[in-house]
C-alpha cells in the first residue's frame, strides 16, 4: 500500500519535503517535445472541486532526462515517470529512453488527457508497443470518460500493462459569473477534486473486477476515510491530486488517518481492507495484485 | 514555506476591500512581493495573496471580495481559524537608490509593506473610485490619481519603480521603465509549483508565477 501523487499535482523540485513524505513520487507527463500548454486561464475552481486545462506543459523527453530527471534522483524519493505521446511510436520510444535509467522505478502511461486535440491510438496498441520497449513497471492511466472502462482495462492488460492507474480528469466546464463564456481559454479542461470520487470509485470498482490488476485509486481523496473507500474498491494503492494544492501536508494526514480507519475496521494489515467493497474478494485478484505491486519495491 | 493555521486578529473594511489580520504565530512575513496561499473557507482551494502588513505579531492581507473564495476571506471574524501556507515566490529586490512605487487598484496590496521596508518611499496609487481610493490610507506618501487619469500621467522618469496592479497598468509601466519590478497575478490553485495553472512564457520558457515571480524585472517579460 503506496500513497502516492497524481501525475501533475507536486513538483518534487519545488516542493521536496512534500514528495519525501509520499512513498514514491510521480512526475508531471513528459512528451517527446516541449509543449508551452494551453493558453491561460487555465485553471478555475468549482463546487467541489476544479478544472484544469495546462494541456501537457512540459520541456520534453531531451530536457528531461538531461536536467529534471538527475535533480529527482537527488531527492532520494522512489520517482514514477508519467509519459504521454501523440502516437503509439512516441510511448515506445519514450518508454525506451527511461528504460535503462536505474532511478526510475516505474513508467505511467497517460493514455488520458483530456486536454490535447490529438486523441491517440487505442490503448491496447500503445500499452503493446511500450511493453516491448522497457521492463520497467507499467502502469497504464486510463479516462473515466468511456462507456465501458473495464474493457479498456482488459485491453491495457492483455497487452502487458502491469497495472491501472484510475482514473485521470473528466472534461467538464465552468462560466464566469458576469460574462456567462467560459472561464478557462480552452473552454472545458479536467474535472479533478471531491467532484470526481464516486467516479473514481466506479471506475476502481470495475476494474478490479475485471482485471485483478494492481491499481493506484485517485479521484477526489481529501481524507484517510475516501483513500480507505477507494481501497474497498479495489485499489492497491492510492494517489493524491487536487488536495496536495491546498494541503501539501496531506500525505502526512491522509496515512495517519487511512491508519486509524483501518484500525477501527479492524482487519489488520491494509491490505486485507483491498477489494473489501465486492461481494467476494477475489483472492487470485488480491494476490496478483500484491506480488506486482511487490515487484516495484 | 511553512503552513499554519493562523486565528483571525481582526478584519476592518477599507473602502469595498478588507484589511485581514491574523496571528503570525510561526508564520515568516518573508519579503515584501511573496504571497500566502490562504484558505477559503468552504472552497477546494487556497488564494493568494500578498502580505500587506506586518503589525507586531501579526500578518495582514488586503482582499477584494470578487468571487466566492475572496467573499468567504472577507466573512471571516476574529477568533475564526485559517490555514495558511508561506511567505511564497520571490518578492522585490530592495537594493536600490530612488524608489518610486505604483500601485492600481487591489495591486496597492503589497506596496504597505514595501513602502515601510523601504522607509516610506514615494508612492503612485491610481483607483476607479474615491471609495476604492480609500486603501491609499495604508500607503505613506501616496499620490493618488482616480479614473479617468491614470498613474502612468503621473510617473517621472529617473526612479526605481516597484509597481504592482492589473495587467495593462503593468504593461503600460514596463514600457515606460524597462527597469522596473513588476508584481503579476495568475489564477493559481497551488502557490508551490505543481499546479502550472499560473504558468507563463518567459524568453520562450516556461515560468511559474508562483516559482520564478510573482515580481519579474520588467525587461523579463514579453509585453
Amino acid at each position: 500500500m503506496k500513497i502516492l501523487n497524481a501525475s501533475g499535482c507536486l513538483d518534487a523540485l519545488t516542493a521536496p519535503a512534500v514528495a519525501r513524505s509520499l512513498d514514491a513520487f510521480v512526475t508531471k507527463s513528459v512528451t517527446p517535445l516541449p509543449r508551452e500548454g494551453n493558453a491561460p486561464p487555465r485553471i478555475a475552481e468549482v463546487e467541489h472541486g476544479m478544472l484544469n486545462s495546462i494541456g501537457l506543459a512540459n520541456p520534453g523527453i531531451d530536457r528531461f532526462l538531461a536536467h529534471t530527471l538527475p535533480r529527482l534522483r537527488e531527492l532520494e524519493v522512489p520517482i514514477w515517470v508519467s509519459v504521454g505521446g501523440f502516437a503509439v511510436a512516441e510511448y515506445a520510444d519514450l518508454c525506451d529512453r527511461l528504460d535503462d535509467r536505474p532511478e526510475v522505478e516505474a513508467i505511467e502511461l497517460n493514455v488520458s488527457c483530456p486536454n490535447v486535440d490529438d486523441v491517440p491510438a487505442s490503448v491496447g496498441e500503445i500499452v503493446a508497443a511500450s511493453r516491448a520497449a522497457t521492463r520497467k513497471p507499467l502502469y497504464t492511466k486510463l479516462s473515466p470518460a468511456t462507456a465501458d472502462i473495464a474493457e479498456v482495462a482488459r485491453a491495457a492488460q492483455k497487452a502487458g500493462t502491469d497495472g491501472l492507474s484510475l482514473v485521470n480528469t473528466i472534461l467538464g466546464l465552468a462560466l464566469d459569473e458576469q460574462t456567462l463564456k467560459p472561464r478557462l481559454s480552452r473552454g472545458a479542461g479536467g474535472l479533478s477534486g471531491a467532484a470526481l470520487k464516486p467516479i473514481a470509485l466506479a471506475a476502481v470498482y470495475a476494474c478490479y473486477e475485471a482485471t485483478g490488476l494492481p491499481i493506484v485509486g485517485m479521484g477526489g481523496i481529501t481524507s484517510g476515510r475516501d483513500a480507505l473507500e477507494l481501497v474497498a474498491a479495489g485499489a492497491a494503492s492510492v494517489a493524491l491530486g487536487t488536495i496536495l494544492f491546498a494541503d501539501p501536508g496531506a500525505p502526512a494526514r491522509i496515512r495517519a488517518e487511512l491508519a486509524s480507519e483501518i484500525a477501527n475496521l479492524g482487519v489488520g494489515e491494509i491490505d486485507n481492507a483491498i477489494g473489501l467493497a465486492h461481494a467476494e474478494p477475489a483472492a487470485i485478484s488480491k494476490t496478483a495484485g500484491r506480488s506486482a505491486a511487490m515487484s516495484v519495491q | 514555506m511553512q503552513r499554519a493555521r493562523a486565528r483571525v486578529t481582526g478584519a476592518e473594511q477599507i473602502g469595498p476591500y478588507t484589511l485581514l489580520r491574523v496571528a503570525r504565530g510561526s508564520l515568516e512575513p518573508g519579503i515584501p512581493g511573496q504571497f500566502f496561499m490562504l484558505e477559503a473557507p468552504g472552497r477546494p482551494l487556497p488564494r493568494p495573496m500578498s502580505l500587506c502588513l506586518t503589525p507586531p505579531g501579526e500578518l495582514a492581507f488586503l482582499i477584494d471580495p470578487i468571487g466566492p473564495g475572496t467573499r468567504a476571506l472577507c466573512a471571516l471574524q476574529p477568533g475564526d481559524r485559517l490555514a495558511i501556507l508561506g511567505p511564497l515566490g520571490n518578492g522585490y529586490r530592495l537594493d536600490v537608490e530612488r524608489p518610486l512605487l505604483v500601485g492600481g487598484g487591489i495591486g496597492a496590496a503589497p506596496l504597505p509593506y514595501l513602502s515601510d521596508a523601504l522607509g516610506h518611499p514615494p508612492a503612485i496609487l491610481g483607483f476607479r473610485s474615491d471609495w476604492h481610493a480609500e486603501a491609499a490610507q495604508l500607503v505613506p506618501n501616496a499620490e493618488v490619481v482616480v479614473e479617468p487619469t491614470f498613474v502612468t500621467e503621473a510617473l517621472s522618469p529617473g526612479h526605481d519603480v516597484f509597481a504592482c496592479g492589473p495587467e495593462p497598468m503593468l504593461a503600460a509601466v514596463a514600457k515606460l521603465e524597462p527597469a522596473a519590478q513588476l508584481a503579476w497575478e495568475a489564477p493559481m490553485a497551488c502557490g508551490h509549483g505543481a499546479c502550472y495553472g499560473c504558468a507563463v512564457q518567459i524568453d520562450g520558457e516556461i515560468k511559474r508565477l508562483c516559482v520564478e515571480g510573482p515580481v519579474l524585472a520588467a525587461e523579463a517579460v514579453a509585453a
